[in-house]
């Protein structure tokens, strides 16, 4: 059958089981748009195209499956950048499809060219120009295996527009994959198996610091055995949330820079770290010279080039989370930690008592009120998409996830602006779930057009935006280590109800705290979308914390009374 | 100072993609070949790159991710044969021209180029030994020089060939990341 490169495209996505796809079209991608035309493909147009590879990429995150995006050439293609990074520091699988000048003209600086391959190098897992129709079904299925095999990461095919245009015979038997081949690697030996199981059986103070890798493993139900064997306290990674349930005793919270101070004591305590699909990131690790002294390691981990990258491991189990969790538990002798576990909720102290959720009412509005009061009502079972700063972190502190792939947030590149987009992908892949976006006033307004793409979408999901009327987590910064001195960080914002109102979205505006319950209320049970202004405290600050840099036993703990000491008269 | 070598696809971008990593990853690289190998469809890379092994380790490790490095190994602890070539032109004159050639003696060097006032003398074997006929020859006055940088190969039994059957094949893991 003879078909158009662009009709192969379609065709192609279609049989490898896209149902949306996100994009913007412009002259060098048309012939692409014509032939979604024709097709079963839905097409969201998105209001910039940075939104279009954020939206592909929630897709991602809340379906385990591929997301795709779409744009023209040149500035089209450079607004993808941003995304693309996103996506490959948090190891999403994101195809990228873009228009390209024709071949013949290539390399001469034609209207709207660009070197998007040049550009997205690095930041991409792999990317390939196509200057052929013939070319075009098996470089999508190679893009689409390469993209979520392995650690999955971002793929880019950008497509000349005479490839696009010429016809070519389609067969999709013939257009199979065709990589180049690759060694077979031992990923490890048995030496280092047993060592690690070894070491697993003669810990005392065992803990389990578990990342997005068991997500991407789809290791839940082998992790959760394999805690259970061993009895093992788990840490978690910000985008490791949702691997383990939230309401499990063993659940010690996130870790990190804000994460709970006894949860980093008990790491910098421990004698062993079981670090499962994680990558010691320097939010995590805080200062490595004093991390975890005494403690040996073992990594998990499916990426060679991640072990001993920042801390020296004792034993490098290289391989899928799942494959090696299920290879070890049965070898688990050991499980009574009780001792072990007993000291670390004692560690826990006042922490409790010092947290704002077990202080009394005083009127004021906290965001951590906010988080709270959505996880409450939501019961947990809501997809959270969060933007990057204080709510982030407020968003990992008090909405206690249950489930995998509930929470979607950028961790690695840390995007403003990721929030929105990303949410409207999230309910793409999963349009019977509650989506709510958990957005700063700032990263809101760096992507908040995408409104009209919600609204052309009759899509309903529901956004909260965190708003102190600072870019709060700088002024954090600058609150405590440039003397208060804020600059740049107080920021003017339009009514966000009202914005909301223009769009055709309903808009709320809270500003005390017993409106927050029936405002959430409320808003779940519109079946459009709302957005909500919560003006929040403006200089409430995240704790615990962890300088950047510093030691991970070095935190700076919650204020004894936090409505005292950050309060303004409401 | 760190050796890899590597296979990898014979075509267009993949000596960038590879340097490309290097640079993101902070990694010096002091020589970088690239030439065929028996396989017309694969190329063969020696890499010396200014690292510790921990550095070494990292980009094997990240050279393997790359979809078209097919092998990528540090060699640098193995027993390894090391070739540098080099085309020196010196400047000669009649009279130091015969001390000229005593010294390309004892380096088993080769003159391969003679003109007037100069000679092009070709050299191979260790980066050391082209080093050291380099040192003699400066008071000469060296007029010009192409080095090729390294190749390593690992002597003996222990062999360093490209992968010629896929891990898994393609169908497979397709069908398996659905």
């Amino acid at each position: 059958m003879k078909l158009t490169g662009a009709e192969i495209l379609c065709e192609s996505l279609t049989r490898l089981g896209v149902r949306d796809l996100f994009g913007y079209p412009g002259g060098a991608i048309l012939p692409v748009y014509d032939a979604l035309g024709k097709s079963k493909l839905h097409h969201v147009l998105v209001r910039h195209e940075q939104g279009a590879t954020h939206m592909a990429d929630g897709y991602a995150r809340a379906s385990g499956g591929v997301g795709v995006a779409m744009a023209t050439s040149g500035p089209g293609a450079t607004n993808m950048v941003t995304g693309i990074a996103t996506a490959m520091l948090d190891s999403s699988p994101v195809v990228c499809i873009t228009g390209q000048v024709s071949s013949k003209v290539l390399g001469s600086d034609a209207f709207q060219e660009i070197d998007i391959t040049g550009i997205t190098m690095p930041i991409t897992k792999h990317n390939v120009v196509v200057t052929k129709a013939e070319d075009i079904a098996r470089t999508i299925r190679e893009a689409f295996l390469i993209a979520s095999s392995g650690r999955p990461g971002p793929v880019l095919v950008d497509i000349t527009k005479d490839a696009q245009q010429a016809s070519a015979e389609f067969n999709w038997e013939a257009s199979a994959p065709k990589l180049p081949p690759k060694r077979i690697r031992n990923n490890h030996d048995q030496a280092e198996f047993d060592r690690a199981v070894e070491m697993l059986n003669t810990a005392k103070r065992p803990i389990i610091l578990a990342g997005h890798g068991i997500m991407v493993s789809g290791a839940m139900r082998a992790f959760e055995r394999f805690v259970r064997a061993g009895n093992y306290p788990v840490a978690m990674t910000l985008l490791g949330i949702g691997c383990f349930p939230a309401n499990e005793p063993l659940n010690l919270g996130m870790m990190g820079m804000h994460g709970e101070a006894w949860v980093n004591n008990a790491i910098q305590e421990a004698d062993l770290l079981i670090a499962v699909g994680m990558r010691f990131d320097d939010r995590v690790t805080g200062d490595l010279r004093t991390y975890a002294k005494s403690a040996r390691k073992i990594h998990i981990e499916i990426d060679r080039a991640e072990i001993n990258k920042n801390v020296k491991v004792d034993a490098a189990l290289v391989g899928d989370a799942r494959e090696v969790l299920e290879r070890l538990t049965p070898h688990i002798e050991t499980r009574d930690h009780g001792v072990w576990i007993r000291h670390i909720t004692e560690l826990k102290g006042d922490s409790a008592v010092r947290d704002i959720q077990s202080l009394p009412d005083s009127g004021h509005l906290y965001a951590a009120h906010v988080i709270n009061d959505l996880w409450k009502e939501t019961r947990g079972e809501a997809i959270i998409v969060t933007d990057v700063g204080q709510h982030q972190m407020w968003e990992a502190q008090y909405y206690h996830h249950n489930q995998p792939r509930t929470l979607i947030t950028s961790g690695g590149l840390g995007t403003m602006g990721f929030a929105l987009p990303a949410a409207i992908g999230a309910k793409f892949a999963k349009p019977d779930s509650e989506v709510w976006v958990v957005v700063g006033d700032g990263g809101f307004q760096m992507t908040m057009s995408e409104l009209a793409t919600i609204v052309q979408e009759k899509i309903n999901i529901k956004i909260a935006i965190i708003n102190n009327g600072f870019l709060g987590m700088v002024r954090q910064w600058q609150e405590f280590f440039y003397d208060k001195r804020y600059v740049a960080t107080p920021l003017v914002a339009p009514d966000f109800a009202a914005l909301a109102n223009a769009f055709g979205i309903r808009g709320e505006r809270i500003t005390k705290r017993a409106e927050v319950l029936p405002t959430i209320r409320s808003a779940r049970e519109s079946a459009e979308t709302v957005l909500i202004d919560f003006r929040v405290e403006q200089e409430d600050s995240v704790y615990p914390m962890v300088a950047a840099g510093a030691s991970l036993s070095d935190m700076i703990r919650r204020p004894n009374n936090p409505l005292v000491e950050t309060a303004t008269e409401p | 100072m760190q050796t890899l070598v590597a296979y990898v696809e014979n075509k267009p971008g993949v000596l960038n993609r590879v340097s490309s990593l290097a640079r993101r990853l902070a990694i010096n690289i002091d020589s970088l070949t690239v030439g065929p190998t028996e396989n017309e469809a694969v190329a063969r890379m020696t890499i010396v790159a200014h690292t510790d092994e921990r550095g070494a380790h990292r980009l094997e490790a990240s050279l393997e991710k790359l979809v078209d490095v097919l092998l990528a190994e540090n060699i640098s602890t193995r027993a390894l044969l090391e070739r540098d070539l080099a085309l020196i032109k010196v400047s000669a004159d009649q009279q130091n021209r015969p001390h000229l050639m005593e010294l390309i003696k004892v380096f088993r060097a080769r003159v391969v180029d003679v003109a007037p006032e100069s000679l092009i003398i070709e050299v191979s074997g260790t980066v050391d030994k082209i080093d050291g006929l380099l040192e003699v020859l400066r008071p000469f006055g060296v007029l010009e020089m192409a080095r090729t940088g390294r190749i390593s190969m690992t002597r003996g039994g222990d062999l360093l060939q490209p992968p010629t059957v896929p891990a898994e094949s393609p169908e497979a893991v397709e069908a398996k990341s659905k």
